[in-house]
């Protein structure tokens, strides 16, 4: 074996299902034991890679090594993983005893040997005494257990799980998410598991994977990922936020919300855009008074259980989303305070759009797959390439796709106090961030244009 | 008043399908030579069909005609189920290709099969007689194999067959433990389905037979008729046959029911 921690290492993985990037370069780095969960939207690519893991499918690029070996092209009945599937997948002409014994029967495991393992896979996973029960009798729970035991009787080095709760009721979903959770510490595996459920990964796992269009958005503990989200993306997929546009004036000082915060990041340079990211919880709210930092007016205020979530509306109009354990009723005027700790800045991805192009004429652009009408520039020869840079709120959204130069849908929302901020997918497949005060929803499709003056052109 | 109507219609078209059956069957049981004549209950003919002897090339007929299907209909399930998880594995549209191709010859008339089958046959070659005649119920039977299995496939949860490779399965051992015994059922539909077919045969048979003198029933039936006047003891045979095919009819029937209400328990 190869010295190294790692039991699972994905590198550069990358999966293209003909022009449909899938996987943009992924690696991944699984440490022996490790409870990881890989966390995203749906087509996120996270069942795609789960399954280039267990060797359903083959990765365009990249390599796969597990405990060490070269698993790349191996097929998947060598690989040393088990997989619980979404929706069981038990054979249903054998009962739940030969399907649990289905691995070691075909290991030529001796019989008695089989017994004595599958009855205690069966009491691992609460179920003794189904051994004979025909598996299309059983509920979707007790169905979800015969295949985990499946799974975890051929002691595999590491276990894969896709979405495995998902086809259950809440009560029950929570009751396995703490079963797993124990029997990842009495098995000591390596867990890889797979959700779109936020809730689900911070609950069970010791490093979750956030991926996003075929993209690792952030590794982290729980912890890290919920404080310290490291884009804008995860901050608005993992719990509830407010992420503000804003600027780092100097080191533990930052402008958003039309006021100066004191906080305790620094490094990010002066004067410096940046995203702030506020959980709804870390806002202290009271009864409009002098000594607070900021004020506002209540605009809904809606029971949730534990705590009571409230809209603000600033008095310099930014609309922020608070959570107490006290009701302020809509009207009512505030005033809010925010520690400098709770208070997580993020570097921006981008200042605007930039975009690569190629100059038509002296008066148009190719960009994003369409000629565009651009200011007259005679210094640049036709056909050159150029950069283009289009700022976020000079790109115009119609409702009529025909109405546009070209056509996307809408990919990503992001609400940002005072205005959306989008992500469109064009047609050529590029990203194109759009800020905007209308509101849309996921996957509208829309036209994009530009005016002339509004599209910035460079030598490249 | 409008009811009765409506029972009175059914009874009356089960009647026009199922007398000319019905007559024979009761003819079975008198010895007459001539059909209308009623001589009298006896089980005569019974006896000597199976008792040889005077109608030794009817036995040789029967004969033949159960081993050809035996054989056509065992080779056309195996070649049907093999070509049907082939299709399910292919994409939307390649897919929809080969489901219209396979459903073509079904839909063909029958003696335009035989023709073809036989000048395919002339052309190449190949001497006429059982080998032509196995070939040609196993070319017409297959599709009807890939029609039965199909759904059992489409029923099937996706994961399965990946579940067993996952278990350490190797892809024969997981076809053998898995995919089989879940398209099980709508193999041995297809195996009843391409027998009953095969004994049935008779414009695909009469062109591929050949000159040897091989005859199955259908062609012995044709021949005799021919001849002048149908031998008595066809009239219990016919019954046989009738009654076997209901029985193999009620029996895909129980099948099919009795699935269905599996998938719906799932």
């Amino acid at each position: 074996m190869k010295d190294s921690n790692f039991i699972i290492e994905l590198s550069h993985i990358s999966k293209r299902f003909g022009d449909k990037v899938v996987l943009d370069d992924v690696s991944l780095f699984v440490k022996k034991g490790e409870f990881v969960t890989i966390l995203g939207p749906s087509g996120c690519g996270k069942t795609t890679l789960l399954r280039i893991l267990a060797g359903f499918g083959t990765a365009s690029e990249g390599e796969i090594r597990i405990a060490g070996e070269q698993m790349t092209d191996i097929p998947p009945h060598l690989r040393p993983v088990n997989t619980v599937f979404q929706r069981y997948a038990l054979f249903p002409h054998l009962n739940v005893y030969d399907n649990i014994a289905f691995g070691l029967k075909l290991k030529k495991v001796k019989a008695d040997e089989i017994d004595t393992r599958v009855r205690r896979a069966l009491k691992m996973v609460g179920m003794t005494d189904y051994e004979w029960r025909d598996v299309n009798s059983l509920s979707g729970g007790q169905q979800q257990r015969v295949a985990i035991a499946r799974a975890i009787i051929n002691r595999p080095q590491v276990l894969l799980l896709d979405e495995p709760l998902a086809a259950l009721d809440l009560k029950m979903r929570k009751d396995m998410q703490m079963e797993l959770k124990q029997m990842h510490k009495d098995l000591g595996i390596t867990f890889v598991y797979v959700t779109h459920d936020q809730e689900e990964a911070l609950t069970l796992s010791d490093t979750i994977v956030v991926m996003s269009e075929g993209k690792v958005q952030q590794i982290g503990t729980p912890i890290d990922i919920y404080n310290e989200p490291a884009n804008a993306f995860v901050a608005d997929f993992i719990g509830e936020s407010n992420i503000l546009n804003g600027t780092m004036i100097k080191d533990k000082a930052v402008s958003f919300l039309g006021h100066e915060f004191e906080c305790v990041d620094k490094g990010f340079g002066e004067n410096t855009p940046v995203d702030v990211v506020i959980r709804p919880e870390d806002i202290y709210i009271m009864a409009r008074t002098d000594s607070a930092m900021f004020n506002g007016v209540v605009q809904s205020c809606i029971f949730k259980g534990v705590h009571y979530e409230m809209t603000v509306n600033t008095t310099e109009g930014y609309e922020i989303m608070i959570q107490d354990y006290n009701a302020f009723e809509a009207g009512q005027e505030v005033s809010m305070i925010i520690k400098p700790s709770d208070i997580h800045v993020m570097k921006k991805e981008r200042l605007c759009n930039t975009l690569d192009g190629v100059m038509v004429d002296s008066t148009h652009v190719e960009i994003l797959g369409a000629s565009f009408v651009c200011t007259e520039r005679d210094d640049i020869e036709s056909g050159e390439k150029v950069k283009v840079e289009i700022p976020f709120e000079k790109v115009e959204l119609m409702d009529n796709k025909d109405d546009g130069v070209v056509e996307g849908d809408v990919r990503f929302i992001l609400y940002k106090g005072d205005h959306y901020h989008l992500t469109i997918r064009t047609e050529s497949g590029d990203n194109l961030y759009v800020n905007t005060c209308d509101i849309w929803d996921d996957r509208d499709i829309v036209g994009i244009k530009i005016q002339p003056e509004d599209l910035k052109i460079t030598k490249a | 008043m409008k009811k009765f109507f409506a029972q009175t219609y059914l009874w009356l078209l089960l009647a026009m399908l199922y007398a000319p059956i019905l007559i024979i069957a009761i003819f079975s049981f008198t010895e007459t030579k001539v059909l209308g004549n009623w001589t009298g209950f006896s089980t005569k003919l019974y006896t000597s069909l199976f008792s040889g002897g005077v109608h030794h090339s009817l036995l040789t007929a029967i004969e033949n005609t159960f081993i050809i299907a035996i054989i056509s209909a065992a080779v056309s399930t195996l070649l049907g189920s093999v070509a049907a998880i082939g299709i399910f594995n292919l994409h939307h549209k390649k897919k929809m290709i080969m489901n219209t191709l396979n459903n073509i010859p079904m839909l063909n008339p029958d003696i335009i099969t035989g023709i073809s089958l036989f000048l395919l046959f002339v052309s190449l070659g190949i001497t006429q007689g059982y080998t032509t005649v196995v070939l040609a119920h196993i070319t017409f039977c297959t599709p009807y194999v890939v029609l039965c299995v199909m759904p059992r496939l489409q029923q099937m949860n996706p994961n399965i067959y990946e579940a067993a490779l996952d278990l350490g399965a190797t892809p024969m051992q997981a076809l053998r433990k898995v995919l089989i015994p879940e398209i099980k059922p709508g193999m041995i539909s297809g195996f009843i389905l391409a027998f009953t077919l095969s004994i049935d045969d008779f414009a695909v048979t009469i062109f591929t037979i050949g000159t040897e003198g091989l005859e199955t029933l259908s062609t012995y039936i044709y021949a005799d008729a021919r001849k002048g006047g149908l031998t008595p003891e066809l009239r219990p045979l016919s019954t046989i046959i009738f009654a076997t095919v209901l029985l193999l009819l009620i029996v895909i029937n129980i099948r099919s029911a009795r699935s269905k209400k599996q998938s719906n328990a799932q």
